[in-house]
């Protein structure tokens, strides 16, 4: 059974979103994503000071056998990435919900995004 | 699966299944002049020993004239165990084997030939092979605009690049939105100088080493040039040169990021223009962009030595528009015949090659140079070509070189107008000196 903290917001395409004390947007991809790519083996991640647009590919995340689009979640600008899944991938695998965060994005949480409820009955329905 | 031509039955059967009365009928979509009818010209069906009757007299005409000429194919020795191995039937199949679990002996063969590449060009990673040099210079081109895609996507490929080379690049790269610049070469020196360039927008340079005139670059100047306007730097190579020369990653203070080139003179017979062998090489944090096959080795459960290929990630069956390229596969056979080449003859044997090659050009260009008229057109240095000044009709003088069994080399007045009187010849291990005085003989004659 896949983890889905009540505290983060979700997408339909699986990434999640936490609003930080600064306002600034943290985003990832859930227990869920990380569990049906497999073992991560690289993350290509926007650089600092790229305008994001809600729905586009914005990074790339490669397991063995698949490589899978990232889609920004709000539009908004880069703040920072994870530098550390550069050289640990599998960070992404072991805590997605904490070292394995991907950007930190500047911009206004989107209204359409689902909570904990709805995007545990989306995977539980998938 | 019993490897069998269909029976008259099985034709039968398939025939009513489609609903057809006939194999005719199957195929009168087809205009009649498109399908097969008699040839003119070639005989029905001969017993064997007519058939070699035949060959051998159509072949009497064909002579084995001495080869002076390059430009990029270059005639070596290559000893008899590298093809009588490569004609093994487990390396020379209708179709590459890469199931891993399946074909340990390709997957290994491909990842020492990487390592020999990588370690002739000084650079940490290399693919399994690309189609041939050229194509490999597209790749390259292509892998860095997009790793270096923030400077910008022109690319600079000097005019004293082989002409082959750019309009293969042109033609592949063209329509990606890609400008192509092409700097000029000192017409003194025969090298490529980068006087008044704008490096606005450059994302790489290529530098050839050596250049289609066989000059040696200043290759440390080129590179560190480049870098320091934020290009990339493409070294365009000969393999079996880089067994005497510096090898692209030791070029200028960082070294080149990429390295490519045609592998043809390591162990690949000239055959009428192909099929040849692409390779090449880049710094590892390039790795991610560099395109074709990478065979890689690992350990299995029992923690015994396997094989296989790896970062498929980066391929278009995983990938689709986001792959890091359109090379999907490698040239196997050819790649299997230059690391068997590279084995047989050694870090040595390359060295030896190499040094021979270079001794028998210097004492060429002696030879004819001392003939009245004939001038060095260049004085950079060299390595196993060099372009040359004659006086009179060119195309007549290597007709008549050609009726006294020599092959004279390559006029350059199609692709460089400037150099209408110069002639691009080629010295290998297999031009000996005899073979130069021989030369020299006859454009005596001719002159």
């Amino acid at each position: 059974m896949s983890q889905v903290p009540d505290t983060l917001r979700y997408t339909q395409t699986h990434e999640w979103l936490r609003q930080e004390a600064d306002g600034s947007i943290t985003v990832g991809i859930t227990d869920h994503a990380q569990a049906q790519l497999g073992d991560l083996v690289y993350v290509e991640l926007p650089a600092v000071g790229k305008a994001l647009t809600a729905g586009d590919a914005c990074a790339v995340v490669e397991s063995v056998k698949a490589a899978a689009d990232v889609y920004a979640p709000l539009t908004g600008t880069v703040l920072a990435f994870n530098d550390a899944l550069a050289s640990a991938p599998e960070l992404v695998n072991q805590d997605p919900y904490g070292e394995g965060w991907l950007l930190r994005v500047s911009g206004d949480l989107p209204p359409d995004t689902l909570d904990a409820a709805a995007y545990r009955a989306l995977t539980e329905s998938a | 699966m019993p490897f069998i031509p269909h029976t008259a039955d099985e034709v039968t059967a398939m025939l009513r299944a489609v609903g057809v009365p006939d194999i005719g009928a199957l195929f009168d979509e087809i205009a009649p002049g498109l399908r097969i009818a008699d040839l003119p010209g070639v005989p029905d069906g001969l017993p064997e020993w007519e058939v070699g009757a035949l060959l051998t007299e159509r072949t009497a005409g064909d002579r084995n004239p001495t080869c002076f000429l390059g430009a990029g194919a270059y005639q070596h020795h290559i000893p008899a165990a590298v093809w009588q191995l490569v004609s093994r039937g487990e390396f020379y199949s209708a179709y590459t084997p890469y199931q891993a679990e399946a074909s340990q002996g390709t997957l290994q063969v491909l990842y020492e030939f990487q390592s020999m590449i990588a370690g002739l060009c000084a650079l940490e990673v290399a693919n399994a092979s690309l189609y041939d040099g050229a194509s490999a210079l597209a790749e390259a081109v292509l892998m860095a605009v997009r790793a270096n895609g923030q400077a910008g996507r022109r690319v600079l490929l000097p005019r004293a690049l082989h002409p082959a080379y750019r309009a293969a690049v042109r033609g592949i790269v063209a329509r990606q939105g890609i400008e192509l610049v092409e700097p000029g070469f000192d017409a003194q020196t025969g090298r490529s100088v980068l006087d008044g360039i704008d490096w606005t927008g450059v994302a790489a340079l290529a530098v050839p080493q050596p250049n289609f005139f066989g000059v040696l670059e200043d290759v440390d100047a080129l590179t560190d040039a480049a870098h320091a306007a934020g290009a990339l730097v493409i070294g365009v190579v000969n393999p079996l040169a880089l067994a005497i020369l510096k090898p692209p990653g030791q070029w200028g203070a960082r070294g080149a990021d990429i390295a490519c080139g045609e592998g043809q003179p390591l162990g690949i017979p000239l055959a009428g223009g192909g099929p040849y062998l692409g390779f090449m090489a880049c710094r590892e944090g390039l790795v991610r962009q560099l395109p074709g096959r990478i065979a890689g080795r690992t350990v299995d459960m029992d923690g015994k030595d396997g094989f296989t290929l790896t970062l498929q990630a980066r391929e278009q069956h995983i990938r689709r528009a986001k792959a890091t390229s359109n090379i999907c596969t490698n040239q196997g056979l050819l790649a299997t015949a230059a690391t068997l080449y590279m084995s047989l003859m050694g870090p040595a044997g390359l060295t030896t090659v190499a040094r021979q090659s270079h001794a028998n050009l210097r004492l060429l260009c002696e030879r004819l140079c001392a003939l009245p008229g004939v001038t060095p057109a260049f004085s950079g240095p060299t390595f196993n070509e060099t372009v040359l000044r004659l006086p009179g009709d060119l195309p007549r003088m290597l007709d008549g070189l050609l009726e006294r069994d020599i092959l004279g080399g390559l006029p350059l007045a199609e692709h460089y107008p400037e150099l209408a009187d110069g002639l691009l010849v080629c010295a290998t291990e297999l031009t000996p000196p005899a073979a130069c005085e021989r030369y020299a003989a006859a454009l005596a004659e001719l002159l």
